[in-house]
């Protein structure tokens, strides 16, 4: 009997077998990629705010400290957004008839809140805390970068559950005197492996990698 | 007609074998119901599943095709959510950020609920302006830090959606405006009569402000009248505290310092004013500690098995008729020359057995009577109290709490009189609904028309808003300035958490459109009575609506009001006093020592010492009483009460008609635990010409010949949860026989419906060690045998060595916070105050009747209540409660099943449970040796309904289809304590973190804390000799764990 199939139909077999693994493998990493991409993680993504408000400029340019905006983040698990009253403090003396600015004087006059676009966004089953972070050596900018750097802000860090890990798991790797927590343009030494170890022991570090730490 | 024949033969047959059974039981020593109890085949069935048969299959109607239609799209689009990205969301700030509030810090703040009219205070904890969890409030009298099971549930009522939304005008939506010109014609028509067609009809009255609004109100409208009427009402004590002492005084009691306690039908422990004190502190008597049982003795003489029976000592089942030749006989027992008594045995001796051991603890014992019994009981009560010398003691009395004190009864028959005789030309209804609940001897319903204007006020529209012309939607207690008097008298202020949703208004408020100030705030009221308290500046008289403005203009704030023009040094003074006074009443919930005072009173002869005219009634006795969870009926509307298992009975969504073992089997009912639920006859009870039908249900400990039934259900006009469900027992309930009726007729319809039941539902399964006596789920001895031994308890069961494990414990050293729980059976009475904490505090969702009675109920705690001894022999019986939430085993068999790790340990011995991990397996609860995962099979969540988000604890996720979830020892609760003492360098000190079922308990039975610190309490609670686990022979190493009962009974009474 002679052959049904050609000699050279072996050649596609063996494609499309290989092929097959080799696009069920694609798929995967492609999957893999774009679970991580930006596309998903909205990391480096700027986003429109209701007021074109410059971290940069407050934050960098005339130094204004984190906290003078985000009270909370030392004794809540929220950093605080500002009421407009914060803004007003400020600006109800100076650059009080900049057109666009005139979002937050309608805020004040009217009582209605800014509706301020969410950067930060971890997903509803996911808690964070804030002030055991920087109570605890954490600085700002470890998470949230060069803010004082950003006109608008995007997202640094890809706040994915790999990402929280790799300092929960080493925490002597991010870890700052208590005292630079707030300072934004620190910069971590030559020897942090080294100075991590000790601030980790002297500030009894025990960073938890339990479910029930973030999730509940 | 021959298969029915059939069917009653086989029925009978089957109800003689069930009868055999229970006659020869030789079942376990302890048992949830009469199926357990008889091991019948169906139970057999039940209990050795996971989850009822059929639990997890599709069995709605929508057959497969109707399944694959929905699904198609569905199962099309599941893979691709993994892809999706996180919609986008906003942050919404403050404009003025409020003071001292911390975004992300809950606030407490002090206020109170009302219970019957009397305030309980309560801490309402409140998220950036949202309330969403209430908490006792540790420094008011009657909570101490505890709450009840309608307190807890409140919350829920203040989101309802179904509350009503408008004032409405014969259907129409009005204006405030347009009521307050109506009121106003209203009192130009009746101001020149003096108000001699105007009537108010309110429940209980205990607010300061709000009752000398209305005498201030009659003042100028000398002709009015104000009625009050309430179906549950303290009327009886009332009367009997006439008849005892020529006026009427209030009671209560100093449960702490009682060694003896005799109850005549009065559940303190359920609820009612100062019930949750009384609990905390019978309890607090009951904890046995170390190795003597020193302990006091609860008798209980009662026909309906209430809590406080079901933890009695020694609990005398019998008709509510004849508690009282009962108590005249413990009267007669401690030397009182009543006549009367009873003479047939058992009760005879009983009663002088009760009257020995009461004799003997002069000033330390106590009688207490119930709402449910006729005055002259109330009356021996009193003086067999002071006849023991327990008056000042045990007893304390005091001037009425309730503002106007007046019999409830006589003042609706008094308002349908006027009625009728067309006297009444405008009726204001403040927060009643009598055309349901009035008897219907007295013709409410048919009189109400008579009245030419009738305006309604309530939190939803009702039986009775529909048939008035006008309904006000009414603020809830959370969204009100107002105060209100505790048990003791003690004035709570009550502060609004949020403004009202519905635009609702408080009773002050709506009346407040009669006077020439319509626009005076609850909370000008309030400041502006208790200035003039405070002060001594009397206010100027009430104006009202037309009347000349007054002098002072009215100021909104009612600050300008005391102020006059010129300033007076005295006046200011005492304006400083009082706002001082405010600040620190606001901050603290409660008036200080605002409580009455104790009067001193003596007992009076009267009739009630001669024996009462015998009763000419045979058949059955009906017994009334409010439904634990529903109360009245106005809670019918709360799906959180409404599928709370009632504590003994353990029915959901519905009432029944209750019957004791022999009565049931006499009329041939039949209950019958299956997959799809309880199975039951249907009977119909008639009382002369009325009658209803509901269904029957056993409940052993049920005084024989008498059936009860819970008020509060067959609302037709409730709201979406409410109406419709269960039958209406109201129209049974004559005046002349409000809590007992005799001469009742009951009869099998033949008509067989399914109850929601739980009782039966995650039973622990005993059987396989029974044998070898070595399994006891539910360890309980008495004190006698105890004193004797105390290790009794602990050598019931079990305990393999640590070392015998695969694991190496250097894996697992849990040498930080080790958390334990551990629960006191002992001063737990079953009240499900924490399984309604709990629904609260961790966003439970409701899944309805068809859920329930497939055992599909999401409780992360359940109260399994037991009973031991012979059904046949009510007074033999004890019933015991038993709380069951997850164990968090060390070595957890939930753990190791899970494929894709979403229960693991964590360092602390938690066993976490992570949502977004779970996919549904269910291998866990099928592994898990306790039954107390509870798996989401639909979307039971509204993630809809606006309100009802707000209601939700921001603290704990909520849970989607397809999530299994379980108690998690409130690890939210655990998170803020471990991040508050990490910021301030401290460690966690022990009782920081309570859950919320700990909490919420008035017993103060169940304790948390970290077991590695042998200072803890519940270190403590762990070494004590009563300490046990549930099936530590599985070397699961539960942590939460049980303190066993025991029972005081006296040595004179044998009991079988």
């Amino acid at each position: 009997m002679s052959q049904i199939f050609h000699h050279s139909t072996n050649v596609l077999a063996r494609v499309t077998l290989f092929g097959a693994i080799f696009a069920a493998g694609g798929g995967v990493w492609a999957l893999y990629g774009l679970a991580r991409s930006s596309w998903v993680t909205q990391q480096h993504v700027q986003r429109d705010q209701p007021i074109p408000f410059s971290h940069q400029h407050h934050a960098g340019g005339m130094g204004v400290d984190c906290r003078y905006c985000h009270t909370a983040v030392e004794s809540s698990a929220k950093a605080g957004i500002p009421p407009t009253k914060t803004c007003m403090n400020c600006h109800s003396q100076i650059w009080s008839d900049s057109p666009t600015l005139e979002p937050v004087r309608a805020s004040f006059r009217n009582d209605t809140a800014i509706e301020w676009v969410r950067v930060h966004d971890l997903p509803d089953f996911v808690y964070f805390n804030h002030s055991v972070h920087v109570n605890n050596g954490f600085g700002c900018s470890t998470c949230h970068g060069r803010i004082d750097q950003m006109p608008l802000v995007h997202q640094q860090s890809s706040l994915l559950m790999e990402w929280c890990l790799e300092c929960h798991r080493a925490p002597e790797r991010f870890v700052r005197p208590k005292s630079e927590v707030f300072n934004i343009a620190y910069e971590a030494p030559a020897d942090q492996l080294e100075m991590g170890r000790r601030l980790v022991s002297e500030y009894q570090l025990k960073p938890r990698t339990s479910c029930s730490t973030c999730h509940r | 007609m021959s298969d029915a024949i059939d069917r009653t033969t086989r029925l009978r047959a089957e109800a003689a074998r069930l009868r055999e059974r229970l006659e020869a039981t030789s079942g376990p020593q302890y048992w949830k119901s009469l199926n357990e109890l008889a091991r019948t085949p169906e139970f057999e069935a039940f209990v050795n599943r996971e989850f009822p048969e059929g639990a997890s299959e599709w069995q709605d109607p929508a057959g497969r095709r109707d399944f694959m239609r929905v699904m198609s799209a569905s199962l099309a689009l599941a893979g691709l959510t993994a892809c999706t990205k996180q919609p986008e969301e906003k942050i919404v700030p403050y404009v003025k950020q409020p003071e001292g509030l911390v975004p992300g810090r809950p606030l407490l703040f002090a206020s109170a609920v009302l219970d019957r009219g009397y305030a309980r205070g309560v801490l309402v904890e409140s998220h950036e302006g949202r309330p969403t969890k209430l908490e006792g409030n540790p420094e008011h009298p009657d909570s101490l830090g505890a709450s009840d099971v309608l307190g807890q549930a409140e919350i829920l009522n203040l989101y309802d959606p179904d509350r009503s939304q408008a004032i409405l005008n014969l259907g129409e939506i009005r204006t405030w405006g347009a009521f307050v010109a109506a009121m106003k014609a209203v009192v130009e028509v009746q101001a020149p009569l003096g108000g001699a067609g105007l009537r108010i009809l309110t429940e209980t009255v205990t607010s300061p402000a709000l009752a000398q609004q209305i005498e201030d109100l009659l003042r100028a409208l000398p002709q009015a009248k104000w009625h009050q009427f309430a179906p549950v009402s303290a009327d009886n004590a009332r009367a009997g505290a006439v008849l005892a002492f020529g006026e009427p005084v209030e009671t209560y009691y100093r449960f702490e310092r009682a060694d003896v306690v005799l109850s005549l039908e009065a559940d303190f422990a359920s609820s009612g004013p100062g019930s949750v004190r009384y609990l905390r502190e019978f309890a607090k008597r009951r904890k046995v500690s170390g190795e003597r049982a020193e302990m006091n003795r609860l008798y209980v003489a009662e026909s309906s098995p209430s809590l406080a029976g079901s933890v009695a000592d020694h609990r005398f089942p019998m008709p509510s008729s004849a508690v009282e030749a009962f108590a005249r006989a413990v009267a007669a027992g401690v030397g009182l020359a009543v006549e009367g008594v009873v003479a047939s045995r058992p009760h005879s001796s009983w009663a002088a057995a009760v009257a020995r051991d009461l004799a003997a603890h002069p000033g330390a014992s106590l009688v207490i009577a119930g709402e449910s019994q006729p005055p002259a009981v109330h009356a021996l009560a009193h003086a067999v109290n002071e006849k023991l010398g327990n008056l000042g003691r045990t007893v304390v009395h005091t001037a009425p709490v309730a503002a106007r004190s007046v019999d409830h009864l006589e003042s609706l028959a008094e308002l349908v009189k006027d009625l009728k005789e067309g006297k009444v030309s405008a009726l204001f209804i403040l927060g009643a609904n009598p055309v349901h609940t009035a008897p219907p001897d007295l013709g409410f319903a048919d009189a109400i028309d008579r009245a030419a204007l009738r305006i309604h006020s309530g939190l939803h529209e009702d039986e009775t808003s529909e048939r008035c012309h006008w309904h006000v939607p009414a603020a809830h207690a959370l969204e009100s300035w107002g105060d209100a008097r505790a048990y003791d008298g003690t004035v709570t202020l009550q502060q609004p958490l949020i403004a009202p949703l519905y635009g609702g208004r408080t009773t002050g408020e709506v009346l407040g459109a009669l006077t020439a100030r319509p626009d005076r705030t609850a909370h000008d009221l309030v400041r502006e009575y208790w200035r003039a308290r405070v002060t001594g500046v009397v206010p100027p008289p009430l104006q009202l609506a037309g009347a000349p403005a007054p002098a002072a203009p009215a100021s909104p704030a009612g600050r300008a009001q005391a102020t006059p023009a010129t300033p007076d040094p005295a006046v200011a003074a005492a304006n400083a006093r009082f706002e001082t006074l405010w600040r620190r009443a606001l901050h603290d919930g409660v008036i200080a020592d605002t409580a009455l005072p104790e009067k001193t009173l003596s007992v009076r002869p009267g009739d009630w010492t001669k024996a009462p005219a015998a009763r000419a009634a045979s058949g059955i006795e009906i017994v009334f009483r409010p439904d634990p969870n529903v109360f009245d009926g106005r809670f019918v509307n709360n799906g959180w009460l409404q599928e709370l298992p009632r504590p003994l009975t353990k029915i959901t969504w519905e009432n029944a008609v209750l019957m004791g073992p022999a009565t049931a089997a006499r009329l041939g009912v039949r209950t019958e635990e299956t997959a799809r639920g309880s199975w039951t006859d249907t009977v119909e009870v008639a009382l002369g010409e009325a009658r209803v039908k509901g269904p029957a249900f056993v409940l052993p400990g049920h005084a024989e010949d008498c059936v009860t039934l819970h008020l509060g259900y067959g609302r037709r006009r409730a709201g979406r949860v409410g109406s419709g469900i269960g039958f209406d027992a109201y129209p049974l309930r004559r005046s002349d026989a409000l809590w007992f009726a005799g001469g009742a007729t009951l009869a099998k319809t033949g008509e067989r419906v399914k109850l929601a039941c739980t009782q039966d539902h995650w039973t622990i399964e005993a059987e396989a060690d029974r044998a070898a006596s070595k399994r006891h789920i539910l360890r309980a001895t008495t004190a006698q045998r105890y004193n004797e031994h105390p290790e009794v308890l602990k050598e019931m069961g079990e305990e393999p060595p640590r070392s015998l494990t695969l694991y190496r414990d250097e894996e697992h050293p849990y040498n930080g916070n080790a958390w334990g729980l551990a629960i006191d059976m002992n001063a737990c009475v079953g009240c499900n105050a924490c399984v309604v904490a709990c629904v609260s505090e961790n966003n439970i969702p409701v899944v309805g009747k068809e859920q329930v009675s497939r055992g599909r109920e999401m409780h992360w705690i359940r109260v399994d209540r037991y009973y031991s001894g012979d059904p046949g022999q009510p007074e033999s019986l004890e019933t015991h409660h038993q709380p069951v939430m997850c164990m968090h085993c060390e070595n957890a068999p939930c753990e190791v099943v899970c494929p894709v790790a979403a229960t693991t340990h964590n360092e602390e011995g938690l066993n976490d449970m992570v949502y977004n991990r779970c996919v549904g397996t269910r291998y866990c609860s099928n592994n898990c040796p306790y039954k107390v995962r509870r798996f989401n099979f639909f979307l039971y969540q509204d993630w809809t309904t606006p309100s009802l988000k707000l209601m939700r604890n921001p603290e704990v996720s909520v849970r989607s289809r397809g999530v299994m979830e379980k108690c998690t020892y409130c690890v939210q609760r655990i998170t803020r304590a471990r991040i508050d003492a990490r910021s301030e360098n401290r460690p966690v000190k022990d009782g920081e973190i309570q859950t919320a079922c700990q909490q919420a308990c008035p017993a103060g039975a169940i304790v948390f804390g970290d077991v590695n610190d042998p200072t803890s309490r519940i270190a403590k609670q762990r070494s004590e000799p009563r300490h046990y686990g549930l099936l530590t022979e599985l070397n699961t190493r539960p942590r939460t764990t049980y303190l066993g009962a025991v029972r005081n009974p006296n040595p004179e009474i044998a009991n079988g």
